[in-house]
């Protein structure tokens, strides 16, 4: 190799002295500075609004008082019920659907081979699924969980009944629509989380006599635990404030009672904003109700994923006390 | 020929002068492997004696590792592999009908290249394939984790953090716990495939070590791309390029007296 002659003197430092103000990129910084705080400001602006329109009515009270003691007046009306319902839809939802979406990961990382056609159909169907507006869903829960699956159930256990006990607006076909609807979210999170998991430890796991089921079952799923759980926080973020799909499978705009039963149907805080702000006889004097309503829906959504925080939290520590 | 380079390292190096001649417990006849339409083991042909340590050496590519993994049938995990020939161990064709391929990995150990310890307690590592394979017994448990601890020289260095994680070791005391837990099960043969390629000197020094105490109980077949070390180690060595054997023989003759021109030439690092 060549040596290099060293010959060359440095420029004085102040040659590098910015010497001209550059616009475009003051400007570029400005407009994605802004851009980003932008987003800051809506999030204040919409919970601002919220809060400052709600906290006046949002009180004990209101948090636990029922809706049967007029359900548009101020200072009587209570969301309990709407609580619960919202409550019990999501967390029924979430047992639906994570089994059968972290089987359908399993099978998809696991067991099939990634490039055959029937995987490369069921993943287009995913991403299909994902696209789907929620009213849809909506209609295909009351077509199918309802009317088909409800009626038939209905024939079957209760030919003598008078009036429908499974064929109606109830509990668990709002959560079933919901689970079909969050189905993709929480596949594509498992299938995430399996993936990053090293082939190695399954080679080895195998490789000691153990069969795919021992591998998958004591190996691969407890290091995927956090990202399944990842995939229910964002499908109870998806499901909280969805209104759609409950509207005609479950959800109703007064019901005197708490769901008790799979087959009873449920008020909703999110539909029940859509009925004080519509059926209302008075909007004005319902309206700090309906923003109390609001913040009670945002509340019991945070609160919800609070908790799958935690215990995600929780298992993390887990796996990397053993890291 | 003792005169010649090749034979001078290999006087210094090859570990046993005879090659022990015990009973051949694998036969590997005309066996081909395709990855799809790619042929990666071209008809080998090739016993392997018990109790003994058989190197496989050659050039990244040749087949080596591939050949390993037929033997405790890892290849079929891989899609669009296709397997010819036959390869029999104890006088039974694994790749039959009705072999069961739990039994046969139970009976056919192996250490990867890259240690890969489960993120469990460096106990449950160990206890992990004794309770797949029934052990209940929490004193029959904790007999077999010392045993195998103490087979792989590693029960000294953590007897006293048996619950901490496997992956808090460095990465000589993981690889041997990969080893222990290989051989907790007790199989017959014992499967490694470069297992000291990612450790330095001194672990690698000690995984030599624990290969040769090791063949007292089992057959090893260990795959290497280091030289040296099948030299040390091995009693048998089978040279493999472009996926077909090219000779195997005793340790001692391939280094010295190798009979074929290539084989020469990668043993004594002209090319590979």
């Amino acid at each position: 190799m060549q040596t290099i002659p060293n010959t060359h003197t440095p420029e004085p430092v102040a040659h590098f002295h910015r010497s001209r103000f550059d616009a475009w990129s003051f400007l570029f910084t400005g407009v994605t500075g802004a851009c980003t705080y932008l987003i800051i400001a809506i999030l204040l602006l919409i919970l601002g609004n919220i809060v400052l329109n709600g906290y006046s009515h949002f009180s004990w009270r209101f948090l636990t008082g029922g809706a049967d003691r007029g359900m548009y007046d101020p200072e009587t009306a209570g969301v309990l019920p709407m609580i619960v319902g919202t409550a019990s839809r999501i967390i029924l939802m979430t047992i639906f659907v994570i089994p059968v979406g972290v089987i359908t990961a399993l099978y998809m990382t696991e067991y099939a081979h990634s490039t055959s056609l029937g995987i490369r159909i069921i993943r287009g169907a995913v991403a299909n699924l994902a696209g789907v507006p929620s009213i849809v869903f909506g209609l295909f829960g009351w077509g199918f969980f309802l009317n088909f699956i409800g009626t038939h159930m209905d024939q079957l256990l209760h030919p003598e009944a008078a009036k429908a006990v499974w064929g109606k607006p109830a509990l668990i076909w709002a959560s079933l629509t919901l689970a079909v609807m969050t189905l993709p979210v929480v596949i594509v999170a498992t299938e995430e989380a399996l993936k990053s998991i090293p082939h190695g430890l399954r080679e080895a796991s195998l490789a000691l006599g153990a069969t795919k089921l021992q591998t998958v079952l004591r190996i691969v799923l407890p290091q995927a635990m956090p990202g399944i759980l990842t995939g229910g926080i964002l499908a109870i973020s998806r499901a909280a404030g969805e209104v759609a799909p409950i509207l005609f499978t479950g959800a109703v705009s007064f019901y005197p009672d708490l769901p008790k039963a799979l087959t009873d149907p449920f008020m909703d805080l999110g539909y029940h904003v859509f009925i004080l702000s519509t059926q209302s006889p008075n909007i004005e004097q319902t309206r700090p109700l309906l923003y109390a309503t609001v913040m009670a829906l945002l509340l019991l959504t945070f609160l919800l994923n609070v908790m799958a925080i935690l215990v995600r939290a929780q298992m993390r520590r887990k796996l990397r006390a053993l890291q | 020929m003792s005169d010649t380079p090749t034979a001078r390292m290999a006087d210094d190096l090859v570990s046993s002068s005879v090659a022990p001649q015990t009973q051949e417990i694998i036969h590997i006849n005309d066996l081909s492997l395709y990855y799809g339409a790619a042929r990666a083991l071209v008809d080998i042909s090739l016993k392997i004696r018990e109790n003994v340590v058989t190197a496989f050496i050659g050039p990244s590519g040749c087949g080596k590792s591939t050949l390993l993994r037929c033997l405790n049938r890892m290849n079929d995990l891989i899609d669009n592999v296709r397997i010819d020939g036959s390869c029999e161990i104890g006088g039974h064709n694994i790749y039959g009908s009705e072999v069961d391929v739990i039994e046969l990995r139970k009976r056919v150990g192996m250490v990867f290249q890259k240690s890969n310890p489960f993120p469990k307690s460096i106990y449950e590592n160990i206890a992990f394939a004794l309770r797949l394979h029934g052990m209940t017994k929490k004193s029959d448990l904790d007999a077999t984790v010392e045993r195998s601890l103490r087979q792989a020289a590693l029960w000294e260095e953590v007897k006293d953090r048996l619950h901490s994680s496997g992956l808090g070791l460095s990465g000589g005391q993981q690889q041997r716990l990969c080893i222990a837990r290989a051989v907790a099960i007790q199989p017959e043969i014992l499967l490694m495939d470069e297992p000291a390629s990612a450790l330095d000197p001194l672990a690698t020094a000690k995984i030599e070590e624990l290969v040769l105490d090791l063949k007292k109980d089992y057959t090893i077949v260990i795959v290497t791309h280091n030289m040296q070390q099948a030299a040390r180690v091995s009693d048998y060595t089978a040279f493999f390029y472009l996926g077909k054997l090219v000779e195997f023989n005793t340790t001692r003759k391939v280094f010295t007296n190798p009979s074929h021109k290539q084989t020469e030439d990668y043993v004594t690092g002209r090319f590979g």
